[in-house]
């Protein structure tokens, strides 16, 4: 995973609540076996007309300089639904490293820091004023290792983020690799476990 | 300290606890399907990593699987590249797989019960967000993403937080016609889709107690309709005896012992909960969804609501806009909506007590002349129970089409879904814009209330044929 730099754009703003996965990226694109190639499709059926599969002129996305946003903001309960990793893997190929929200749903939230997208979650008055700089047109900018959104304004706004998913962020952990060095803790738990319940063995 | 059977399994499971908080625990059973799975295997290879217990993983393709004649090739080039991904990544790495043809395929959720894979005690994941089904039996599951699976294949551990606790208490009984499909429904509908987001939920009170096994697992499969990755429910008598002399159960002298742990997996009588839910069983009535989130739910014989009632802006947007996508007005009656189709079938609502429940309605009844639909099995198992009942003569013989298992038109991967506008009677679990087909407009309801409806060719008070 690539290590999460500091991310400055201007932000692209989905005013839209229960933003499903299903939405993020649809079924048809679930049956490839790659991660890569899916940003093309992303909010397939809102992005792209129906009959003639052109860009839908009005659809944020759609819209420069939002073409190009490495922030989205969005509305409560983003990313519910299927568990498919694909929804991230769509967004990041896109481009987008950060989601604002005022909340997420569980399995999207911790399948955004697997690929090195940061979500925040943020109160809704922090949203409103930052949905301000998406229309328009601003720059703002996140710092993960302080963890503040800054704007041109001087009221920077702090976030909350797990310290260890923080840490496996800025240095691009792999997750595998990091338990594999516990692989004594868990041999000794297997050990253990197979007097306790050997018939799961 | 009295803890949860949620505290009680994730604390038993604990590998390791880091400084922070976050927490290795180990993973009993894995559930593999083709759609989530193949990046997971590519990062093994690319990091040249096996599976680290490969007899505790079974794998199966049923997303993307063709619901018609099994003896012909899959059709389409992507489906059948995923499929023969999947078979050819079990190969490689040594993992146990009911091809397409074996009559134990079937959609993850209905087999892992099915063969006793699922089992008391245990932690369950799956690439699927539906995997709390699995809590039915007192099992810890939960719907992981594709990097995780990968995680525990090459692990067969997980890092995960501890999830807060909610109780979701039905007392009562159920009144006739009411199903646990129904209860689940009322449930999302006062949780909200974001509701039960950060706890696992317990399932508890006279209601559930008296559910079936198979109704139990109706009800924690959607508790990710809640936002809760985990539903749960205390195992007993009703759960042993379903599993005992499933294949992958524990057997002999093995089997008493796992009964004498599996009888100690109950919550404290004094836990604490973060939250608890009362519902009583007789209020809960046959339950439709109208718009496009699974907490849109209302009682049959409702109406829309008005956008008057609706204070909140944000609720308010997203009601206009999905009954215009629905095609439906505010204050519209339920029971006047006409569908196009029907479907029965899913990891929801998919097993041959679900069938029985739609063939009861449907004996000896025609659907209306304006709607087709699928009846598709949970599985190859469920599928011969039925014929051996001849349920399946009772569908064909009422209009419908009897088909493979897999999951078919609840997320119509495959060939199985609705033309846009056409609008369904859907025993499935998610009524998302799109979800069963482009622009196709999906009502949630019970196996009877969709047989209700399929006769009378619109939305209908299943108790009417009662």
């Amino acid at each position: 995973m690539d290590k999460f730099q500091n991310i400055k754009s201007i932000p692209a703003y989905l005013p839209i609540v229960n933003v499903d996965t299903d939405m993020i990226i649809p079924k048809q694109f679930l049956k490839t076996i790659k991660r890569t190639g899916l940003g093309v499709s992303l909010f397939f059926e809102m992005r792209y007309d129906k009959q003639t599969h052109k860009p839908i002129k009005d659809f944020v996305l759609n819209v420069d300089p939002y073409t190009s946003s490495k922030i989205l903001i969005g509305e409560n309960n983003f990313g519910c639904g299927s568990s498919r990793e694909h929804a991230p893997w769509a967004l990041l190929d896109f481009g987008i490293k950060v989601i604002i929200a005022p909340s997420f749903a569980d399995i999207f939230y911790n399948n955004c820091f697997k690929n090195g997208i940061l979500p925040i979650a943020l109160p809704e008055e922090k949203i409103k004023e930052l949905s301000k700089f998406s229309l328009e047109k601003k720059e703002i900018e996140v710092n993960l290792e302080e963890q503040k959104i800054t704007k041109g304004d001087n009221q920077p706004i702090e976030f909350e983020v797990e310290p260890f998913r923080k840490e496996c962020l800025i240095n691009g952990y792999d997750d595998i690799a990091l338990t594999l060095k516990k692989q004594t803790h868990i041999d000794s738990f297997i050990e253990k476990q197979k007097s306790k319940t050997p018939w799961h063995f | 300290m009295p803890q949860t059977l949620y505290d009680k399994i994730f604390e038993s499971h604990l590998v390791h606890k880091q400084d922070d908080g976050t927490c290795l625990i180990y993973i009993d059973r894995h559930l593999v399907h083709e759609v989530t799975s193949p990046q997971a295997f590519e990062g093994l290879r690319m990091n040249n990593r096996k599976v680290f217990s490969p007899e505790s993983t079974l794998a199966v393709a049923d997303h993307n699987v063709p619901t018609t004649d099994r003896s012909k090739p899959i059709e389409n080039i992507d489906s059948k590249l995923q499929y023969e991904t999947l078979e050819k990544n079990c190969k490689d790495f040594g993992l146990n797989f009911f091809a397409l043809n074996d009559i134990r395929q079937g959609i993850v959720h209905v087999i892992g019960p099915e063969q006793g894979f699922t089992q008391p005690g245990m932690t369950i994941v799956c690439g699927d967000s539906h995997t709390a089904t699995h809590g039915a039996f007192g099992a810890l599951a939960a719907g992981i993403g594709t990097s995780e699976v990968e995680h525990v294949l090459a692990t067969q551990t997980l890092l995960q937080s501890k999830l807060k606790n909610m109780k979701i208490e039905v007392n009562g009984k159920l009144s006739t016609g009411v199903t646990a499909k129904d209860i689940i429904l009322t449930v999302i509908g006062i949780l909200g889709t974001a509701g039960g987001g950060g706890y696992a939920l317990e399932f508890s009170g006279e209601v559930i107690k008296n559910l079936t096994m198979e109704e139990r697992m109706t009800v924690c499969n959607m508790a990710i309709e809640a936002g809760s990755r985990v539903g749960i429910i205390e195992p007993d008598e009703k759960t042993f005896e379903f599993l005992k002399g499933k294949p992958m159960a524990p057997k002999g002298e093995q089997w008493d012992k796992a009964m004498e742990h599996w009888a100690t997996l109950k919550s404290d009588p004094d836990a604490k909960y973060d939250k608890i839910i009362t519902l009583k069983g007789e209020e809960i009535i046959p339950s439709v969804t109208w718009g496009t989130s699974p907490e849109d739910v209302l009682p049959i014989n409702a109406s829309i609501p008005s956008l008057d009632e609706i204070h909140d802006k944000d609720k308010k947007q997203a009601v206009i806009r999905s009954l215009e996508y629905m095609g439906l007005n505010p204050k519209d009656k339920l029971e006047d909506i006409s569908i196009d189709k029907v479907f029965i079938g899913s990891c929801t609502n998919g097993r041959i007590e679900d069938l029985r429940a739609a063939a009861s309605i449907l004996k000896g009844n025609k659907v209306s002349k304006n709607v087709t639909g699928y009846v598709v099995p949970g599985s190859g198992l469920v599928k011969k129970q039925a014929e051996e009942e001849g349920l399946d003569k009772i569908f064909i013989d009422a209009g419908l089409e009897w088909r493979e298992a897999g999951c078919s038109m609840c997320l119509g991967m495959n060939p199985d879904q609705l033309k846009p506008k056409e609008r369904c009677a859907s025993t499935s679990n998610r009524n998302f814009e799109g979800r069963q087909g482009m622009d196709g407009r999906t009502h949630l309801m019970s196996p009877a209330m969709a047989a209700a409806a399929a006769i009378q060719g619109k939305l209908t008070d299943v108790r009417k044929f009662l």
